[in-house]
Order: C-alpha cells, then sequence, then structure tokens
C-alpha cells in the first residue's frame, strides 16, 4: 500500500455519524485534524465524544458519512490503520501484580514486537516516559501519575503516528499532569498526531486546536485562543459585595444566565451584561447586597466551553 | 468557633508516615480547600476528620468532638463523600436516600420532607425512580452528595467529589456548595482541579504529610515568582537550556507549547529577554505578559518543597 508519509491530516471526518436505534449519538460531524497536532475533542459526558473515537479506531461502523484515519477509510479497511494508531482509554488496563519492564513486555508482545526489537523498543520508551530506573518496580506500587505514563508507554511501543487518548489524566493532580502534557508535546515534536479528550480546561489550553462536540454535533473548532475571542456569547463580570447570597439572588431573578461563586466574589455571565454595568451595580444596591466593586474580566475556556453548551441546547 | 481544630495531627501506616503533624484550623461556615500532589496525605486527613480512620497520634476536634475518642458520634454529625462513594447501583435513586437516611437515623416525620427537598436541590426530582447504576457520572456525584446531606449536617467532608465530571456538571455540583456555604454549612474539600479551588475562601497545599502553605487564592497565587512573560518559540528546547542564563531569570515553566519565564518586572525584562533570546538565535514568535494563576503558583510551590526535600 502506498503511504504519503506527509499526509496533511491525520484524521479527516466527513458528516460522521452514528445512531443507536433513535438515539443519534454523533450527528453529522465534520473535521479534520492536521498532521503532527494536538487535537483537544471537549464535551460533556454523554456528548459522543467515545463514539467518536470507538468509529475512528474502526471498532464501530458509522451509521453513514467517512472517517479517513491516516489516509485509510477506516469503515472499509479496519485492520489496515491498527498498526498504526495507539489508543489509551479512560480506564487503561495495566495489570498490577506485573513489573513495568513486564507490563511494556506483554503490550509490545501484542503488538508483535519480539526478541532483541523488543528489548530496544521498551528501552526507549522507558526512556521517553522517564522510568528508566522503576522498571523492576511493581505496577501497583507506583503513583497514580506514574502509572498514567506505563499507560501512555504501552500505547506508544510500536510506534503509532496517531494516538488517541481518552481522557489520560482523569484524577491526576497538577504537577503530574504538566509532566504527562509535556511527554505528549515531546511525541507531537517526533510527528506523532494525538487526539486527545479532556474534562480539564488548562489542558484544554494546552492543545493546538480544539473542537467541542454536544448532543453529538460540533459546536466550535478553532484554536484555543480563537475560540475564547469569537466563540463567547456575552462577557464575564466579576462583583464583591457585602451579601454574595443577596447578590447572587437578585442576579438570578433578573435573568442572568450564569450565576456563580468565587470564594466571596460572583463571577455573573451572559450577553449583552458589559453594557449594564451601572444598571447591575444599582440592581444590587437595591436589593441590599451592598456592591463594593464590580468589572468586566477575561473569560476562561470553562467559561465559554459552558456558554457554549447551554446555548445549544435543543 | 471553629469546625476543626486539629493539633500535631499523625499518621503512619507500618513505617510511612501519611500525615506529619499537620495543625489546622477552619472557621464555621468557611469553604477550605486541600490540594497537593497524590500521595500527599489529603485523602488520609480527612477520614481522620471524618472518624473513619484513628490518628496515631496528635488530636483533632472536629464540631466539638474529639476525632479519636467518639469517632461514632462524629459520623452521625458530619456529611462525609469518601472518593469512591459507594451507592447501591440496583436501588432507585430514591430508595439510596431512604437507606442513607435510615442508616443516619433521620427521624420518620422528617424524612420525606427532606428526601424531597434534597431531591430538588440535587436537580434529581426526575430520575427518582431510577437505578442509581443508570446515572450519569456527574448525577451520580450529585446523588452522593445528597445521600451525604441527609442528616442536615453542618460540616460536609468531601473528597475529590468531582473526578471525572465534566465542566458543565462541575459547575453545577459547585453551584449546590455555593447555597450550602451560604446557608451556613462549613465545607472541607479536596480537588485536583485548581479552577474549583479558586471557589474556596481558604486553600491549604499540602505536601508529604503538612499543609506548607495557606491563605486565600489571590494570596496564594501570589506565591508565584514574581511576573509573568508568556513565550512562544519554535526553539523550545533550547529556548529551555539558555534561560537561566538571562539575567532577570527567576524560573521557568512549560506549559503545551509556550514557555511561562517569571522574572520580577515584566514590563522591563520583556525588551531585554527578546534581545536576549535573539543573541542566541532563537526566534520568538510571540511574547507577552500575563497573570499567573492559581497553577502556576502550584507548580512552582510544589517545585520549591521538592528542591528543599531533596
Amino acid at each position: 500500500m502506498m503511504q504519503d508519509a506527509l499526509a496533511a491530516y491525520a484524521v479527516e471526518a466527513r458528516d460522521l455519524t452514528r445512531r443507536f436505534g433513535d438515539f443519534m449519538a454523533v450527528d453529522h460531524i465534520t473535521f479534520r485534524v492536521r498532521t503532527g497536532e494536538i487535537f483537544g475533542f471537549l464535551g460533556p459526558n454523554g456528548s459522543g465524544k467515545t463514539t467518536t473515537i470507538r468509529m475512528l479506531l474502526g471498532l464501530l461502523r458509522p451509521t453513514a458519512g467517512e472517517a479517513r484515519v491516516l489516509g485509510v477509510d477506516v469503515a472499509r479497511e479496519p485492520r489496515a490503520i491498527a498498526p498504526r494508531i495507539g489508543y489509551m482509554s479512560q480506564r487503561f488496563s495495566l495489570y498490577p501484580d506485573l513489573t513495568v519492564d513486564e507490563n511494556l513486555s506483554f503490550y509490545g508482545r501484542a503488538y508483535g514486537l519480539r526478541g532483541r526489537a523488543l528489548a530496544r523498543r521498551k528501552d526507549e520508551v522507558l526512556t521517553i516516559i522517564g522510568l528508566a530506573r522503576h522498571r523492576a518496580r511493581l505496577t501497583a506500587n507506583l503513583a497514580g501519575g506514574w502509572q498514567q505514563r506505563l499507560a501512555l508507554g504501552a500505547a506508544i511501543l510500536h510506534q503509532p503516528e496517531l494516538l488517541f487518548l481518552d481522557e489520560p489524566t482523569a484524577g491526576v493532580d497538577p504537577v503530574s499532569r504538566r509532566n504527562f502534557w509535556r511527554l505528549l508535546y515531546d511525541l507531537a515534536g517526533r510527528g506523532a498526531t494525538i487526539f486527545v479528550t479532556t474534562h480539564y480546561m488548562d489542558e484544554a489550553e494546552q492543545c493546538h486546536r480544539l473542537a467541542f462536540i454536544h448532543h453529538g454535533r460540533l459546536i466550535a473548532t478553532g484554536s484555543p485562543g480563537a475560540i475564547k475571542r469569537e466563540r463567547m456569547q456575552g462577557q464575564v463580570v466579576e462583583i464583591i459585595c457585602e451579601r454574595p447570597e443577596v447578590a447572587m439572588q437578585a442576579l438570578r431573578e433578573e435573568g442572568v444566565p450564569e450565576v456563580a461563586l468565587y470564594g466571596q466574589r460572583i463571577h455573573a455571565a451572559g450577553p449583552g451584561l458589559a453594557g449594564r454595568l451601572s444598571a447591575l451595580e444599582s440592581l444590587l444596591k437595591q436589593a441590599g447586597a451592598g456592591p463594593q466593586a464590580i468589572r468586566i474580566i477575561p473569560p476562561s475556556l470553562e467559561d465559554v466551553f459552558i456558554a457554549n453548551v447551554k446555548h445549544s441546547i435543543p | 468557633m471553629f469546625a476543626i481544630v486539629a493539633v500535631h495531627l499523625h499518621r503512619k501506616f507500618r513505617k510511612a508516615v501519611a500525615v506529619r503533624d499537620l495543625s489546622l484550623e477552619i472557621e464555621q461556615g468557611e469553604v477550605f480547600g486541600l490540594i497537593g500532589p497524590d500521595g500527599a496525605g489529603k485523602t488520609t486527613t480527612l477520614r481522620m476528620l471524618a472518624g473513619v480512620l484513628k490518628p496515631t497520634s496528635g488530636r483533632a476536634v472536629v464540631l466539638g468532638v474529639d476525632v479519636a475518642r467518639d469517632p461514632e458520634a462524629l459520623r452521625m454529625k458530619v456529611g462525609y463523600m469518601p472518593q469512591h462513594f459507594s451507592l447501591y447501583g440496583d436501588l432507585s435513586v430514591l430508595e439510596n436516600l431512604t437507606f442513607f437516611a435510615e442508616v443516619f437515623r433521620v427521624p420518620r416525620g422528617v424524612r420525606e420532607e427532606r428526601i424531597a427537598r434534597l431531591l430538588g436541590f440535587a436537580q434529581l426530582e426526575r430520575f427518582a425512580d431510577r437505578p442509581a447504576g443508570q446515572l450519569s457520572g456527574g448525577m451520580k456525584k450529585k446523588l452522593g452528595l445528597a445521600c451525604a446531606l441527609i442528616h442536615s449536617p453542618q460540616l460536609l467532608l468531601l473528597d475529590e467529589p468531582t473526578n471525572g465530571v465534566d465542566p458543565v456538571s462541575r459547575r453545577e455540583f459547585w453551584g449546590i456548595l455555593s447555597d450550602l456555604h451560604l446557608q451556613g454549612v462549613t465545607i472541607f474539600i479536596t480537588t485536583p482541579y485548581m479552577d474549583e479551588a479558586e471557589r474556596c475562601n481558604r486553600v491549604g497545599l499540602m505536601f508529604r504529610g503538612d499543609i506548607v502553605q495557606q491563605g486565600e487564592p489571590e494570596a496564594l497565587r501570589n506565591l508565584a515568582p514574581g511576573e509573568m512573560l508568556v513565550l512562544y518559540t519554535s526553539e523550545l528546547m533550547r529556548a529551555e537550556e539558555v534561560l537561566p542564563d538571562f539575567p532577570d531569570y527567576l524560573e521557568h515553566q512549560v506549559y503545551g507549547d509556550r514557555l511561562h519565564v517569571f522574572t520580577p518586572d515584566a514590563r522591563a525584562a520583556k525588551p531585554r529577554l527578546e534581545a536576549f533570546l535573539a543573541s542566541r538565535n532563537i526566534a520568538v514568535q510571540s511574547l507577552y505578559q500575563d497573570e499567573p494563576r492559581l497553577e502556576e503558583a502550584f507548580v512552582h510551590l510544589i517545585r520549591q518543597a521538592r528542591a528543599e526535600v531533596e
């Protein structure tokens, strides 16, 4: 088979659709992932992320539409791409009673690596994931962040061109997550394409490009910066006042869509708030909330995500 | 009045020290967030405060009850939601709540009304008859919280209650916590999410068994080393190598495809850093000042704490 090593896109989905009975899990989504890019796929639980990944992996047939992964139509030739992609699922299955080294041997053999090639590749992977000194340790005794790195190591043993990572860092502390992301950048720097789902917005900020999916539909795509600039529906206002509970009540009654408490400060978000600052202030005064400061703050990626998801509810 | 007072709290598991000589005061009505790397001792601390694990030494008084002397009385007073909260998957939402009402001896006269109120509170009315095992992740967490609230506790101890929950459900969960806070309930919560830590009144950073920093989120954020410049360059690795030679350099952190460079005065350092990188033949794509977040401070403080130990 001819393979164009420098194909511009690692993933091309066109009108990709999957229906389960009456339920539209994935509804005509179209997007492309560039080769060498870290692509973040975000969405609430049940929005169609995992179904999309399963179709891209060739594990699930689309009801309609097409997905080309590394240039191959996955529905037609699911086997052709298997050796070229890596997958780390939400619940990656490492064997806790095997050592680090034994786990890698197990997965290496599953990918068809043997003998000297396996030994050499294990050494390389252990260096990449920074566990060379711990290869004899029992997997069960590794800290959470290290287990994640080992699972990533198992997924890259066969040097895949494209990696699918489904919530790889759930429940891992910020320092370990930074180290994990550094590894991802390392892999991308060596030419791998990375398709990752996450619920951490600080991780989403580190992707080259993002796609938001909700109820099976794509509602936004672009770089994190562009999405924050272009997709925020409304503004975020920070309010400091004497009686936050009174202020929150008054803002909700006024119909402000998002009202959240941050310590003693309130973040209110919604369309047109920037033009209503003085009106909001007098509203809070009248309600007896004792407003002290009110200002517009830049939206976080999470603010944008929530605003888009809430507005797209069918 | 303090909801929690811990003095020289210590817990060993065989030879390993999980919590080391920890002292802590939490005021009534506070939302206190405990953050720290995996294995720092957050869960062990919470379990001792909930009365489910005995301290090796030291004392903790929670809602006026000594945790070592009367753990049973304590368990009836606090709402505790462990990381792996066990709901009964084949029981319905309503049956789960009724079960916990029984365990916590909620008087029959008030039971029905309270369950109805909690269902409303957690926005689970429509799902009252659904087996708990068939709820989404976010709804399971809300049911777990409702169960922990069944006996109207004045203190909530929550161990990473939003792990693996999507941002929309997390906001909903925090909406409920804010309401409880405004009603005067004290909340002690551990979390790996820095944006959640920003929503607390006070945050404690735990490292190797002890709280090494605590304060309001703003105060902790200010512990980031100086001001921050964000640097985009295609030669990230080389930039990392030469940066420590930059005269105004304090620290740097890799964040995805960019570097966070810390310096005492970002505005003054910016043109100097541009010139410095140019002199090393490193092309700058973009360089601008940004506010450090709690996350940058966290990474810095943990690095510092590790350097002191090693």
